[in-house]
């Protein structure tokens, strides 16, 4: 069997049994978490995986047994993860939204999120519609989608890759869950970015959004899909292998030092260009296209860590010494009370 | 006429974002240094600039820290307001009025009124610096109360300086200001009323601090290490203190933070980072109103059933909705108690005084880590914005109790591990965090049903198993928090019991009444523990004492203690000030002592 630089399995990198409809989407992507963190050798045990309320957010239970889990509430993921980022942040953390987890009960916290860019991989499992309530629209439905009822969405789409970029997400990218390849390369580079890194896969939900005319099924999504660059991670201190022209290849160099290769498929694509980002996602609204691949990216952000300037020790881990102010401090803050 | 020396009542009334605050706080530590017994309470606006506030002072002998319910001195300075404040005035007192501004007319004066006239605009033109000229006028009233009830210049001059510190020029023009008001009250204003400031000695061993800043500092010595917060009246202060302090007593050798402060987008997300940190292993809290409560709650729930360690402290405000934002009262004590849906109770500790806040604030982290649950600290705008004249602080070596945590060591020795475990007992089972190198260390915490090894579970039994040992371990908590403090004889059949800022009313109604046979039983934190029973049960009738309008803890203490329902009663005062010794000992003689 084989194993990674730790020595593991891929089964050391499994999770519970999937108790979500067959052929879900969102399995899909717990495979490519499970290939991407496997293959990174990240110890599965210090891994924290955090999700909100509804389908994806049962999927942290499904992955990495060995490393602790936090179902919170709602559309509060985000909050929850930057309190444990602050207290820890040498525990990767990964977190695991849905459409409407993140789009529409919890936009404050994901805008929030990436505004204060906390070091942690934020994976939406985005399928346009309310699974575990039994299919009502979320708020990433697309204009004139219709529900499996058939009545058309009379509301927009709010575009998760967007708004985080408006917000100041650091990494933004798109996929698709029936793209193994392209997402398992972006799990890596996200893991790897110090920051927010934000993947939004459409994920069809076969239950309720898989039906002929629903812009989230996996037949339109197929039909649409427009692969940005195809992707390359290599990881720290090894060779980097790519078969292409120069000129056609654009090495982005993340935080650990390790680097990201993208190849353009047709489209001229730079990730760093905050409005050429925003431009193609607005456009693939207009052509219909699904863009996906990696959007934008901006190493140069300081984390929110870095910006609270908090010491190397996590904070978990300061003893008496370091928490007790001690007695002067008191007989001083007396003496200037008087 | 007999001379009334350090026991009297002054009320200041002026308009907000004029500089009165600033010659407030300068009379008040001037009357400390003097080593006068002195109280002081702003009731202020839920406003910037503009609208009327009003400054009380108390001066007793004692030190009372509880306003009387009639000043004997008004110092009227703003117009919109010197009509009812005058009608409010009993006849006999004091009325020093900004004569510029404020006319009054034959039938305002009540009889016997001594009145006198600053005519403040007029002075104001004799400021060197116009630009300073509005926010130095109020200087003028305290120059003139120098000369009318004797405070000693040497020491009112040494409060500006401090005041300003080595801000030279504020500090000249400041003391201008004052001159300029001490030299008019002496040329113009002739003694009439019996009113004095002496020097006195009840300053010794004492501070000035407010209970937010004393709070903060509790939670500093408490281990706090992650403070999520989102702004809110009147809690922003103890948020801002903490920060202070952390700046100071928490950077490494390196300049780096021991210390994260974020101030989060609302209330709820506040709460999520509170949860997430606590979680991780952080000692973490937050500090909020009653309105923040309300949105906090839905995380409260997870904290309690997925028993995560957090602090919430709640400095209450008048409810409900927005209220009376910067008013006190004691009604958030139900909502903390059971805050969130589905059966919730929670630790709530109800400190009293400054020394207490420290106190409370930092053992309210051991209680959170010992009992894996959300702990409350309740205090009120009073406790937390008032400027408090107190003990000097004492330092108290904290014990940091991280309770039940399992290593990657233990875990290696325990056989058979459950995050929902009770293997003591008490309720109270063991915990990993995040993090902990061991293949069994992890577990998925959810609020969602779970067994005791954490597994998603929807069977009653489970579901029923689980929350009664939740409940064992509230049983358990009974014996661990604070215990609540008995004054008075123990046979006495009569009882009375209060908690928080109401104590230092209670305790001047009960020197006033020590020839009734009553014994005051002071609350501490809730759930209650075998003394309160015992006190309840030992009584022919109880008294209830809060600031709220449904008797709040006296509901908590009926739900509580079974069967003494039929002698609990209650006085209740909820009109947005602290509650005076003159109303309860009013209520108290006219309803149960007569």
């Amino acid at each position: 069997m084989s194993t990674n630089k730790l020595n593991l399995t891929k089964a050391d990198y499994a999770g519970r049994p999937s108790t979500l409809c067959k052929g879900c989407g969102h399995d899909s992507i717990t495979n490519a978490i499970i290939q991407a963190y496997f293959e990174l050798g990240v110890n599965p045990t210090q891994v924290i995986k955090l999700s909100g309320i509804g389908c994806s957010s049962k999927t942290p239970t499904y992955f990495m047994e060995k490393g602790h889990g936090f179902n919170s509430v709602h559309g509060r993921m985000p909050s929850v993860a930057t309190g444990a980022n602050v207290a820890n942040y040498r525990l990767p953390a990964i977190g695991v939204s849905g459409d409407g987890d993140t789009g529409s009960i919890g936009i404050g916290q994901y805008l929030h999120v990436a505004r204060r860019n906390v070091d942690m991989v934020y994976i939406i499992e985005n399928n346009g519609t309310y699974g575990l309530t039994k299919g009502q629209f979320s708020a990433t439905a697309d204009l004139g989608s219709p529900a499996k009822r058939g009545t058309p969405n009379p509301f927009p789409c709010i575009d998760c890759c967007a708004v985080a970029i408006d917000a100041g997400a650091t990494f933004v990218a798109r996929s698709f869950s029936g793209d193994r390849k392209q997402l398992i390369s972006l799990i890596k580079a996200a893991y790897s970015h110090r920051g927010l890194a934000v993947i939004d896969v459409i994920s069809p939900c076969v239950t309720f959004n898989n039906h002929e005319g629903s812009t989230k099924s996996y037949d339109w999504v197929k039909e649409h899909d427009l692969p940005l660059q195809e992707l390359q991670y290599v990881p720290e201190k090894e060779e980097i292998e790519i078969d292409m022209k120069e000129g056609d290849v654009r090495t982005i160099e993340l935080h650990d030092g390790s680097h990201l290769t993208l190849r353009k498929l047709g489209k001229e694509h730079d990730p760093s260009d905050r409005a050429s980002a925003l431009k193609l996602i607005h456009d693939g609204v207009q052509t219909k296209e699904l863009v996906t691949g990696l959007l934008y990216f901006n190493p140069e952000m300081p984390d929110h860590n870095t910006i609270l300037n908090l010491s190397p020790t996590p904070l978990t881990q300061l003893g008496e010494k370091d928490l007790n102010p001690g007695p002067e401090v008191i007989k001083k803050l007396n003496a200037s009370m008087k | 006429m007999d001379k009334i020396v350090n026991d009297f009542s002054i009320r200041v009334a002026t308009v907000n974002g004029t500089g009165s605050q600033s010659s407030n706080n300068i009379l008040f530590k001037t009357l400390f240094r003097m080593g006068i017994g002195a109280c002081g309470k702003n009731m202020f606006p839920s406003n910037i600039q503009g609208l009327p506030t009003w400054f009380q002072i108390r001066v007793s002998p004692e030190g009372y820290q509880a306003l009387r319910e009639n000043d004997d001195i008004a110092i009227l300075m703003n117009a919109q307001t010197a009509h009812q404040d005058i009608e409010s005035m009993r006849a006999g007192t004091t009325i020093l009025y900004n004569s510029d501004v404020i006319k009054f007319e034959d039938k305002d004066i009540k009889d016997g009124m001594f009145m006198y006239a600053l005519p403040v605009e007029t002075l104001s033109r004799k400021i060197s610096n116009p630009k300073l000229m509005r926010l130095l006028k109020n200087l003028f009233y305290v120059g003139a109360v120098a000369v009318l009830y004797g405070l000693d210049l040497e020491t009112l001059e040494g409060v500006i300086r401090d005041t300003f510190k080595s801000k030279q020029k504020a500090i000249d023009a400041n003391l201008e200001a004052l001159h300029i008001g001490i030299d008019y009250a002496k040329e113009n204003f002739e003694k009439k009323d019996s009113y004095w400031f002496e020097k006195a000695n009840c300053s010794e061993n004492k501070i000035i601090m407010e209970g937010n800043s004393a709070a903060a500092l509790g939670a500093l010595y408490g281990g706090c290490t992650v403070l999520a917060w989102y702004p809110i009246t009147p809690s922003s202060s103890l948020a801002e203190a903490l920060i202070a302090y952390a700046k100071k007593y928490r950077v490494d050798a390196n300049g780096k933070m021991n210390f994260a402060d974020v101030q989060a987008e609302d209330e709820l997300s506040s709460a999520g980072m509170v949860l997430g940190a606590g979680w991780a292993g952080a000692r973490s809290m937050t500090t909020t109103s009653g309105p923040g409560i309300s949105l906090m709650s839905e995380f409260i729930g997870l904290a309690y059933y997925a028993e995560i360690p957090s602090v919430f402290i709640d400095v209450q405000r008048v409810g409900p909705s927005t209220g009376l934002p910067t008013r006190t009262q004691q009604c958030d004590i139900m909502l903390c108690a059971t805050a969130s849906h589905g059966d919730t109770k929670h630790i709530l500790l109800l400190p009293s005084n400054i020394q207490e806040c420290v106190d409370l604030a930092a053992e309210s982290f051991n209680l959170a880590e010992r009992f894996q649950t959300p702990v409350f600290v309740i205090t009120d705008l009073d406790l937390g914005m008032n400027n408090w004249v107190a003990d000097d602080i004492q330092y108290k070596a904290p014990k940091y109790d991280r309770g039940k945590v399992l290593s990657k060591d233990d875990l290696d020795k325990n056989s058979d591990w459950g995050r929902y475990l009770d293997k003591d007992g008490d309720g109270i089972c063991y915990r990993t965090l995040p993090g902990t190198n061991h293949p069994k260390a992890a577990y998925f915490t959810r609020g969602s049903g779970h067994d005791e090894y954490a597994r998603y579970s929807e069977s009653p039994h489970a579901y029923t198993r689980n929350v009664d040992r939740l409940n064992r371990k509230f049983q358990t908590a009974r014996k661990a928090v604070p215990k609540p403090i008995l004054r008075g004889e123990a046979s006495a059949k009569f009882g009375v019991i209060a908690y928080g800022t109401t104590d230092h009313a209670m305790q001047e109604t009960l020197d006033r009444l020590q020839d009734k046979n009553v014994k005051y039983l002071r609350l501490l934190s809730y759930p209650f523990g075998q003394e309160v029973h015992d006190f309840v049960k030992s009584c022919d009738r109880v008294v209830v004492v809060e600031q709220n309008r449904d008797a709040q803890m006296r509901q908590l203490l009926e739900l509580d203690i079974r069967g003494q329902q039929d002698k609990m009663h209650s006085i209740l005062y909820y009109g947005g000030f602290s509650i005076s010794p003159d109303f309860i000992e009013r209520e108290l003689k006219e309803k149960f002592l007569n």
